[in-house]
């Protein structure tokens, strides 16, 4: 019996076998020719585009293409190399889910062991990983996304992007103000209550709550705002359970700094029970999730930056910060949502108009207060502290950073460091 | 005859002859990797040769992906040999996680508060022992409560590991860095206070040296010790055992203060040896993985190295397949997740066999 058993599995393994022989053949005519045609048309440009052709580029993904952050990096990166000529095919190592612990810097130098002249990582918590690399490959140039530390850190190899997302986020306040207008001229509702889903309580979060909750007080004086913290950049349940919280508070507007649809989800859900509530995104167009709730999103137009940080890599002068915003098209607001109100175009292209031409100014000091007073100077230590021990990592500059009637955001470095606790914002589980 | 007999019928085998049983493994790997062939051909049109090749230079194509695979076998292979006397003994210590997580702890908060206050390696010798004695604790605590009062060890081990990954969660935010980015960051990262030296030019050369002591020590200590025999006795049967004059009370309380210390040395090994920080992935399910380690091993730690080998292996050329071909993570999960199917389904024809006709067993 244990014979005919075993003659039967041999006779299924041969079948099987042969089909997987049978697909050799086909597959490798549709896979591995393209690579060698790539190669032969990269050796006939090389006359004119020598950087082009050298250059090897990875990106470290902190997810993969499912969650709204990479995506917007994955594709970004990808215009950008289509915009250079830079051939997304051969020349670019994606790494997908790649978390923030040692497997970062195994990704980062196996990367450079591949060939990459520069890599980047997308997650702030890739930083140290990404610098013990850079201290590794000292030939490779590594820029970490989002990260604070290259303007001290004293590697010449390691950078830093950001784009001004406050300047989206204003805007998109300034979308959610409009809708909350709407809804106490109507009389819909009478407290001008706000919620917002963040990851962290820190400066990055706090930065871009605080932009919008400015955006949204510049149509809506008395609007107050609460913040409910996740802990975590991508936990679509956590976020739809905080999004739940908030409404059952009273919020009618959500904003979010996390990376999920979980917030407008369950706002789409709530709207559709009677509960009156609006979400305002980030990353991603929501109106697939919350074609009512969803209003519009904060976004990043990462194509922008990756292409600079390209164009200056090749050119050999790299600058250890580079951060920009709408004037360069690196922020923007997904279209606006059938939900929003009448005028909504009107001002949101008001507000552009006027970052850009510098007559408003987000974090313009007139417009909030601390502890109930105006912010005369606020000086931040750009050093790198180890806070537990009180000890200096990197020693960096201490800035003023109030200057002209406003706060200068990530100015004197990419990466956010507004972390003032203005009046109005109440958080409701920061430790 | 009237009724319908069935097909097939299946039978418990009462013995099988090694060489047989690793054949039968064999052809299950082989199967699998058609199998999963055969899948990736029709989803994706790729080269299934071309995708395994591809899993063999994600694990092993260059010294540095190699080292980087030896590093984790290490890691998983330390916390297989700690389960493996547990889980002889038929206790079901689902409590890794959490050991290893208390034994993480316990080095990061050395490495951080210690620092360079004391000499090197006391501070590695130091932190080796108190996340040793952590661990233990952490095993002996459920083992206690299943000796006195017959608590369910399985239920209570798990519980043990929510306990740990809250105290995990508690440190992480009392030790954050940057404040509000809830992550630890790289402790110590200029000065690699606490950190495993390089040994003969190696990053990874102390891990493999203490996990494979440990592999070797577990081997003897399981194969030709006193211990390792009334471990297997109540294992096989708590009535025997008690009729040969073992204290069951005794071996369970022993045996999981092993198997926890060794998964706490585990913690220490991966936050001092491998990560440099602490985080609640820390474990990162290892500690669910090494039970299948175990397990397959039939707690023969040797076999052990083999097991955890492969599960690294496939992972690590997950990795690399998703990247190279620009799949996603779930793809190169189902392929290794075809893979365990069929070597965990082999252990079924190791144990069973399958009879085609009717009224014809009996005889083997």
């Amino acid at each position: 019996m244990k014979k005919k058993f075993l003659t039967l599995l041999l006779a299924l393994a041969m079948v099987l076998s042969l089909a997987a022989c049978g697909g050799d053949d086909a597959a490798k005519d549709n896979s591995t020719t393209p690579p060698a045609e790539d190669a032969g048309n990269t050796s006939g440009d090389t006359g004119d585009a020598s950087a082009v052709s050298d250059i090897k580029i990875g990106l470290i993904c902190v997810h993969d293409i499912n969650s709204g952050y990479d995506a917007a990096h994955i594709e970004g990166l990808t215009a950008a190399c289509e915009a250079l000529g830079i051939d997304v095919e051969s020349q670019v190592v994606f790494k997908y889910s790649i978390g923030e612990d040692e497997s970062c810097e195994d990704t980062a130098l196996e990367l450079a062991d591949d060939g990459c002249n520069i890599i980047f990582s997308d997650s702030y918590g890739h930083q140290s990983y990404m610098l013990s690399a850079a201290e590794q490959v000292p030939e490779v140039t590594f820029v970490s996304c989002t990260g604070d530390q290259a303007g001290v850190a004293g590697y010449d190899n390691l950078k830093n992007i950001f784009p001004y997302t406050y300047e989206s986020r204003y805007v998109s306040g300034v979308v959610a103000g409009m809708k909350l207008k709407e809804l106490m001229d109507a009389g819909t509702v009478t407290d001008p209550y706000i919620g917002y889903v963040g990851a962290y309580p820190y400066a990055e979060v706090v930065c871009g709550y605080t932009a919008f909750f400015l955006g949204i007080r510049s149509i809506v004086p008395e609007a107050h705002m609460d913040v409910q913290y996740t802990n975590s950049w991508y936990d679509p349940s956590a976020e739809s359970q905080a999004a739940n919280a908030l409404m059952s508070r009273g919020c009618v507007i959500i904003g979010q700094h996390a990376d999920s649809t979980g917030a407008p989800s369950a706002v789409q859900d709530a709207l559709s029970k009677g509960t009156v509530a609006y979400s305002v995104g980030y990353n991603i167009d929501m109106l697939s999730v919350a074609p009512d709730a969803a209003l519009t999103s904060a976004q990043n137009n990462w194509s922008v930056l990756y292409k600079k940080t390209l164009e200056s890599f090749m050119a050999g002068n790299i600058p250890a910060d580079y951060a920009a915003g709408c004037a360069d098209d690196a922020v923007m607001i997904s279209p606006l949502g059938p939900s929003c109100a009448e005028g909504t175009q009107e001002a949101v292209d008001a507000a552009w108009a006027g970052i850009k031409d510098g007559s408003i100014k987000v974090f313009d000091t007139s417009t909030f207060t601390v502890d109930g007073k105006p912010v005369e100077s606020y000086d931040v230590n750009l050093s790198i502290m180890d806070w537990n021990t009180n000890t200096v990592i990197y020693e960096g500059p201490t800035q003023n950073v109030i200057a002209d009637g406003a706060f200068q955001e990530s100015v004197y470095r990419s990466a956010p460091y507004f972390d003032l606790r203005i009046d109005g914002i109440n958080e409701l589980n920061n430790n | 005859m009237t009724h319908k007999e069935p097909l097939l019928r299946i039978a418990k085998r009462d013995s099988i002859p090694r060489p047989k049983a690793y054949a039968i493994r064999v052809i299950a790997v082989l199967l699998s990797l058609l199998v999963s062939g055969a899948f990736i051909f029709s989803v994706t049109k790729l080269d299934p040769i071309q995708v395994y090749k591809a899993m063999f230079d994600g694990a092993l194509g260059t010294s540095r992906r190699s080292w980087s695979t030896i590093r984790d076998v290490m890691t998983l292979l330390c916390i297989g040999v700690g389960l493996a006397p547990a889980f002889k003994m038929r206790f079901w210590n689902i409590g890794a996680e959490g050991q290893i997580l208390i034994g993480g702890i316990i080095t990061a908060g050395l490495m951080r508060s210690l620092g360079p206050s004391i000499p090197a390696p006391a501070l590695l010798v130091l932190m080796a022992a108190v996340s040793l004695i952590g661990g233990c604790v952490w095993g002996v605590i459920p083992a206690v409560f299943k000796a006195r009062w017959g608590t369910n060890e399985t239920l209570f081990t798990l519980m043990m590991n929510y306990v740990a990954i809250q105290l995990t969660s508690y440190c992480v935010a009392l030790w954050e860095n940057p404040a509000g980015s809830n992550s630890v960051g790289v402790i110590n990262q200029q000065t690699k206070w606490g950190w495993f030296p390089k040994l003969f030019g190696k990053e990874y050369s102390l891990n493999v040296i203490l996990v494979l002591t440990l592999t070797i020590g577990m081997f003897v200590y399981l194969k030709y010790s006193k211990h390792g025999y009334e471990i297997s006795v109540v294992g096989d049967s708590e009535n025997t055992a008690r009729y040969a004059g073992i204290s069951v009370r005794r071996v369970t309380i022993r045996t999981m203060a092993i198997s926890g210390a060794i998964c706490g040395l585990a913690g220490y090994i991966a936050v001092a040896g491998v990560g440099h920080t602490i985080s609640t992935t820390t474990a990162g399910g290892r500690g669910f993985t090494a039970i299948i380690v175990a397990w397959l091993a039939q707690f023969n730690s040797f076999v052990m190295i083999l097991i955890s080998f492969l599960l690294v292996f496939l992972q690590k050329g997950a990795v690399q397949i998703a990247s190279q071909f620009n799949l996603n993570d779930y793809a190169s999960n189902i392929i290794t997740g075809i893979i365990l199917f069929f070597i965990l389904g082999s252990e079924f024809f190791i144990n069973y066999r399958l009879i085609h006709q009717p009224g014809k067993e009996g005889k083997a």
